[in-house]
């Protein structure tokens, strides 16, 4: 079953032309290594999937249903949780906090019910074991180490029961033991039956953690394949030919 | 289980430092005159005015959190004051003169949220200019004159907002404890204050997280304009009377009293009870060095000296350990 289809969704601001044409889908209980050079089109493809951009064309279907409104809202509502690279958190706020960011526990006059929010931060913290001991649901997170901050937006996206999460380069500037800690994450979410994203530019994590990988390239979907297809060795020489003829086409533009 | 006392120190640690400060100084002040301050009479005497200081820095405190300031607040008080005088003046009920001054406080708070979060202005600056420009407003309209407002202090109005209660304690000291208490709910029980601490912490990912930026940081100007429409009209049943430098003095004491409070300038946390107890210790505080027996000269050198030493405490407090 296909949790998320892109048709053909094109983004462009001003007059770069940021993605065009791109589409591809992701399976249920399925993680999707999303990959691709600097500059792709990955994460203005993934900011249209969290509904931070509205597509300028295509088409989103969520399940079997075609969106016709996107926007951060809507794909909250309807269970895409996106965990981002380094402005995922706010620092200076407790745990409970950010979990809870923008989406708290409260009572129609918006009142909090901070009793109930920290039981929930405290469970988390004590089932998902994202973080080491130390941490309480009142600590500030940047009190955290990286791993366990990206374990701290990846929580959030398990309490809020999403369906899509998209992990925009988790693994990016940790160390062996904080990676190792992001994907154990990766296999809990993949474990509830939750579909997952994941963009990285470390080919051999992605070959460790995905079913599958799309790889983009310059603002289009280059190819797909599963993990079954391929060695990431052979991923990555594949990947390298497509930035070969990325700069061949260039020069030969550029002699013209 | 979580100690619930380990809870309340993360959560009021930068109220911790303030108070603390607080403290040596009353001792200061009891220890160097007991006459004066073991006597109830000199905080009645101080608790007249340091309502609007209150009612300023606490609501200050919103808008300094999410990472914006407002310095446009000693007009705007001047201006609420002044549009409560010319009704009052012309005899409009006075409950309905406090909900015009609160009208323009609101709008003259709106504005500037507007500039700063569509016009994408610099906050320090645009409200700079408002400063200016209310001011220079009330000083065309009044051209240097005052308005008399004799008896509105005896009126029902008058005597609920500022009266004395058992011919003692002023009534506005009342209001400023309950609008402090209203403050503490917003800021650390309610969503409005949750997403202004995260706003002010990470402006981006509160947007990415569906908050919405610029409707809260209006809020928290908006708020701001209340505050001085409650500090104007406190002013004015006060002093019984409008002048068009009404509110001018307020700008850098309610500042020192949002920062020596332990509110930060850099945004994402701010503390209602700190601001509260700095409010005190800089209403006290003129007080306070002249019973001890020096002259007015020593002022201002003391109010420096206090922000410096409070910041510095602060600084101390301030740890990035685990707890």
């Amino acid at each position: 079953m296909k949790v998320l289809e892109l048709k053909k969704i094109k983004k462009s601001f001003g007059r770069v032309n940021a993605i065009s044409d791109v589409s591809f889908h992701v399976n249920e209980g399925e993680v999707l290594g999303f990959l691709g050079d600097n500059g792709a089109g990955k994460s203005t493809t993934i900011r249209v999937i969290s509904g931070v951009h509205a597509p300028d064309e295509g088409e989103i279907f969520f399940g079997e249903k075609k969106m016709d409104d996107w926007n951060v809202n809507i794909a909250h509502n309807i269970g895409i949780e996106t965990v981002y690279q380094d402005r995922a958190l706010a620092g200076q706020q407790s745990v409970n906090a950010n979990i809870f960011m923008g989406r708290e526990i409260k009572n129609r006059f918006g009142f909090i019910d901070v009793k109930k929010q920290r039981a929930e931060t405290t469970r988390l913290i004590n089932e998902i074991g994202f973080t080491s001991k130390l941490i309480r649901e009142y600590s500030p997170v940047q009190t955290l180490s990286g791993g366990e901050r990206q374990g701290v937006a990846i929580a959030r996206a398990l309490y809020f029961k999403a369906k899509l999460v998209l992990l925009d380069e988790p693994t990016t500037a940790l160390s062996l033991t904080e990676c190792a800690k992001v994907f154990r994450l990766i296999e809990h979410i993949k474990s509830e039956g939750l579909s997952c994203i994941f963009i990285t530019h470390n080919i051999y994590h992605a070959h460790k953690i995905c079913d599958r990988f799309v790889v983009m390239d310059r603002g289009t979907v280059a190819f797909e394949c599963t993990r079954d297809e391929v060695t990431a060795t052979e991923l990555i020489d594949r990947m390298q030919n497509l930035a070969h003829t990325g700069v061949t086409e260039r020069i030969m533009r550029g002699k013209k | 289980m979580q100690k619930p006392l380990n809870i309340f120190i993360a959560e009021n640690k930068t109220a911790f430092s303030s108070f603390g400060f607080a403290i040596v100084l009353f001792l200061i002040f009891i220890i160097g005159k007991p006459t004066v301050f073991l006597n109830s009479s000199i905080y009645m005497a101080v608790f007249v005015m340091m309502p609007a200081y209150i009612f300023l820095a606490l609501a200050l405190v919103f808008v300094v959190t999410s990472g914006e300031i407002d310095l446009s607040f000693p007009s705007v008080v001047g201006l609420t004051a002044w549009i409560f005088a010319l009704a009052a003046n012309n005899g409009v009920n006075l409950f309905v003169c406090f909900l015009l001054a609160m009208l323009v406080g609101i709008a003259a708070g709106a504005l500037n949220g507007l500039l700063v979060t569509k016009l994408k202005l610099s906050a320090l600056v645009t409200t700079l200019g408002m400063n200016f420009l209310y001011r220079g407003l009330i000083n065309i309209g009044v051209q240097g004159h005052g308005i008399d407002l004799t008896g509105t202090d005896q009126t029902l109005f008058g005597r609920i907002f500022t009266g004395r209660i058992g011919d003692v304690f002023p009534a506005q000291m009342l209001w400023a404890v309950v609008f402090a208490a209203f403050c503490w709910v917003l800021f650390n029980r309610h969503s409005f204050g949750a997403q202004i601490k995260c706003i002010g912490d990470n402006k981006d990912s509160s947007r990415e997280m569906g908050i919405n930026v610029d409707n809260v940081k209006i809020m928290s100007f908006v708020f701001v304009g209340i505050a001085c429409a409650l500090a104007g009209v406190l002013v004015n049943l006060v002093s019984i009377s409008f002048y068009p430098t009404t509110g001018d003095g307020f700008m850098l004491f309610v500042l020192a009293a949002v920062f020596v409070g332990g509110t930060p300038t850099w945004g994402g946390v701010g503390t209602i009870t700190g601001a509260f107890i700095g409010a005190a210790v800089i209403s006290f505080l003129e007080t306070g060095i002249i019973s001890l027996g020096l002259t007015g000269f020593y002022t201002q050198f003391f109010y420096g000296l206090i922000i410096i030493l409070s910041l510095i405490s602060h600084r101390f407090n301030k740890g990035k350990n685990r707890y």
